[in-house]
């Protein structure tokens, strides 16, 4: 069975002949097979193949192994669906078809996902039917400074039945823009492709293009790129732990939040200039240079700084009323987010323990995971976030403290990808895993690049936590996942 | 409640100075403003190459940087000494020439009528639609909100309803998936209406120009009344840029 897959450790490519092809039927049962005994669906998706055809691509994580799988079937027209037995493949099997119109058969309900090639939003729901039954319908504009998304409720008085969420809104054709690169473009693209994820997304594209060919970063410029990812993770915790406080009217939380989260995106530009880290990761290492002198002011900054990071949130979990709305709010049980194949705070709040630093590690001792045992509500998931950032400020304060000479900076790297590869790339982004699989032709251009963010598996679970809940409760379930729509989107 | 009070005396008060008595603080490699110096040879070729937007452009040997369509990513800057990105941060200009750098002095434009101020004097509500936006923009208007910032003192504050709004503030190049609900936004405000395009992406399209999913910026569907530069604009350059708008006062005007 093994010589089904190709085994690629995390920032690695191989000749893209090397992934053992297989006829749909054996394909199919293989992945199936593999994701029951353990590994999770990264990506499924469709490169172009000759007349017609397709080569239908999955890459799993296994997590045992500490690395990726990947496989392949050449299909034509359609394909035999893998979503009914295997629901973490619904939302990629719609990608496939929006992309290319390969059909896979027999899915449960397939709709657009992007509504590329349809009115935004104009599809069939779910619906209920009966007297007392009501529909609210939210979106695509929402009530606060927020990306847009629709949002339908299915209620009977306050209790909501079924939610579903339909995106698409913020899609900028990113992975169409990605093709023939690299070029100047690509790096700003996937940064972009979800502004708040920017460093994990150049973390991954950095080393997509050191697999395909750029240098080597040496071992400091490595540590700067986790000290980075971790200062990424700790100011959108805050920012969302600040949120959910804000959510139940917890205004000295929220308050103290908003502007602590502000302090770690400052220590983020105080190495580059950018509050979000744009540009400071590229292919060989880091674009500025690093002093010990800074590593050691951003040290100094964070000792200022945690301890008013955890009075503010050691008040808000001391609070009853608060623990009231957070407890048993939202609640997603470990069966359904392994089987919709959750990843990042979510996973780890509903008792599953994904973690791209553990599982799949490039350079060593990343910041150390969080095995959460959670309950998989809204207080889980708030937990989850906290407890992750005691974990990131130990390692971040370890980290810095190891700068002690000059971090070189790449200014610029001159390199071309090796032609016929694949080369995959997972980050545990601030969300969960992102996960990034480059295709390059004959001519060493990308004919596939797919980004598949933590949000693409993690909506799902949003919708899941809604049922049986009130409406007045959406919103702190939607703050307790805080996922991307334009990451989703691209 | 005790616990409550005693952490508001730890945490004290953190409204920070600007923009009522100091200009903002800056981080070391911050890119403000590009500064165009003429007296410097050009390399068109290596700048239009690393250029990722066509923000920079050569034309008679003569370098000029549209701040409207460039992402702040310095690579310019890399490879030709004529390119400084300084320190400026006040980048947002009522009319699209004036974002234009190349070379002669810039002061930040004033409104030539400030008809926002004669209606609505120094109240503004804002109606934020984020259109193809990726969450930078919008997450670093939002700190505005925050106590850090705190933009109320100056009467702007964020509206849920457009029909509360007096001024519409676009994020993103304006995806074709979000056009419909963007001008349904828009009609539903009450006229007079000023439209703000904030960051590179509202004013021009930004990195994602040139994508057949995208409208290239507000101003290709609504009429613009503030262009706010950046990928994303800082939050000063965000408040700094609507008070303008409005007629208020900032940074060292205000102490001098």
């Amino acid at each position: 069975m093994e010589s089904k897959f190709l085994f690629l450790a995390n920032g690695t490519a191989a000749p893209f002949a090397a992934v053992p092809e297989s006829g749909f039927d054996q394909f199919r049962t293989a992945v199936l097979e593999k994701v029951a005994s353990g590994c999770r669906v990264m990506a499924f998706f469709a490169v172009p193949g000759g007349e017609n055809s397709y080569q239908l691509i999955a890459v799993l994580g296994d997590p045992s192994q500490h690395g990726l799988l990947a496989a392949r079937s050449s299909v034509t027209e359609k394909f035999a669906s893998l979503t009914a037995e295997c629901p973490s493949f619904n939302r990629f099997e719609r990608e496939i078809w929006e992309n290319t119109g390969l059909l896979p058969e027999n899915h449960p309900w397939l709709k657009p996902l992007r509504f590329k090639h349809a009115d935004p939003g104009v599809t069939g729901y779910f619906g209920m039917k009966g007297d007392a039954v009501h529909e609210v319908a939210v979106g695509p504009v929402h009530a606060g400074v927020i990306e847009p998304g629709h949002f339908r409720f299915e209620c009977m008085g306050e209790d909501v039945y079924s939610l579903e969420i339909s995106l698409g809104y913020q899609h900028r054709g990113i992975e169409n823009m990605l093709l023939n690169g690299p070029d100047a473009r690509t790096a700003h693209l996937l940064e972009t492709a979800a502004g708040d994820s920017s460093i994990a997304a150049a973390v991954n594209y950095a080393q997509i293009a050191e697999a395909l060919g750029a240098a080597e970063p040496d071992k400091a410029a490595l540590k700067m790129r986790q000290i980075a990812l971790e200062l990424e993770r700790c100011a959108n915790h805050i920012g969302d732990l600040g949120a959910l406080a804000g959510d139940v009217a917890f205004l000295p939380t929220a308050s103290f939040c908003g502007r602590i989260r502000g302090e770690y995106l400052n220590m983020t530009a105080e190495f580059c200039g950018n509050r979000f880290g744009r540009t400071f990761v590229v292919p060989g290492g880091i674009r500025y240079q690093v002093t010990a002198q800074r590593a050691e002011k951003v040290r100094q900054w964070i000792l200022r700084v945690a301890p008013e990071l955890w009075n503010a949130l050691e008040l808000m979990f001391d609070s009853p009323t608060v623990l009231d709305r957070f407890e048993n709010t939202g609640n997603v049980d470990k069966n359904t987010a392994l089987a919709l194949g959750l990843t990042g705070v979510a996973a780890r709040a509903s008792g599953l323990t994904p973690d791209a630093r553990r599982d799949f590690p490039v350079n060593g001792a990343a910041a150390e995971p969080v095995g959460f045992a959670g309950c998989g509500d809204v207080f889980a998931r708030a937990k989850v976030r906290y407890l992750e950032l005691k974990k990131s400020h130990e390692f971040l304060l370890a980290a810095l403290a190891e700068i002690t000479g000059e971090v070189p900076g790449v200014p610029r790297s001159n390199w071309s990808a090796a032609a016929d590869m694949i080369a995959v790339s997972v980050t545990e982004a601030w969300r969960g895993e992102l996960c990034h699989v480059a295709v390059t032709g004959s001519d060493g251009k990308f004919r596939t690049y797919k980004i598949v963010d933590p949000s693409f598996h993690n909506w799902e679970g949003l919708a899941m936590a809604l049922r049986g809940e009130q409406i007045s409760n959406f919103p702190i379930c939607n703050k307790s996942f805080n996922l991307s729509y334009c990451g989703h989107d691209l | 409640m005790l616990k409550s009070l005693k952490a508001r005396l730890f945490q004290g008060h953190r409204t920070g100075k600007f923009p009522t008595s100091a200009p903002p603080a800056l981080p070391e490699n911050f890119a403000g403003r590009p500064e165009i110096d003429p007296g410097k040879p050009v390399d068109a070729a290596a700048v239009e190459s690393v250029c990722p937007t066509h923000a920079a452009q050569v034309a008679g040997g003569k370098l000029a940087i549209d701040t409207g369509k460039c992402i702040f990513c310095g690579k310019c800057a890399e490879v030709c000494d004529a390119v400084k990105f300084g320190k400026e941060y006040r980048m947002a200009v009522m009319q699209k020439s004036d974002l234009i750098s190349d070379g002669t002095p810039y002061t930040p434009p004033v409104p030539q009528q400030n008809a926002l101020a004669e209606l609505c004097g120094r109240s503004l509500k804002i109606r934020q639609v984020s259109a193809g936006g990726c969450a930078a923009c919008e997450l670093d208007f939002n700190v505005l909100n925050t106590l850090a910032w705190d933009m109320g003192r100056f009467g702007i504050q964020v509206v849920a309803s457009p029909r509360h709004a007096d001024c519409i503030l676009v994020t993103g190049p304006v995806s074709q998936n979000m056009l419909l609900a963007l001008k349904k936004t828009y009609d539903a405000a009450p006229r007079p209406v000023w439209v703000i395009a904030c960051g590179s992406c509202a004013v021009s399209g930004g990195i994602f120009a040139g994508s057949p999913e995208v409208n290239d910026g507000v101003d290709s569907v609504l009429p613009v009344d503030l262009y706010i530069p950046g990928c994303p604009p800082h939050p000063s350059t965000v408040l700094e840029g609507i008070m303008r708008l409005m007629g208020q006062k900032t940074g060292k005007e205000v102490k001098a």
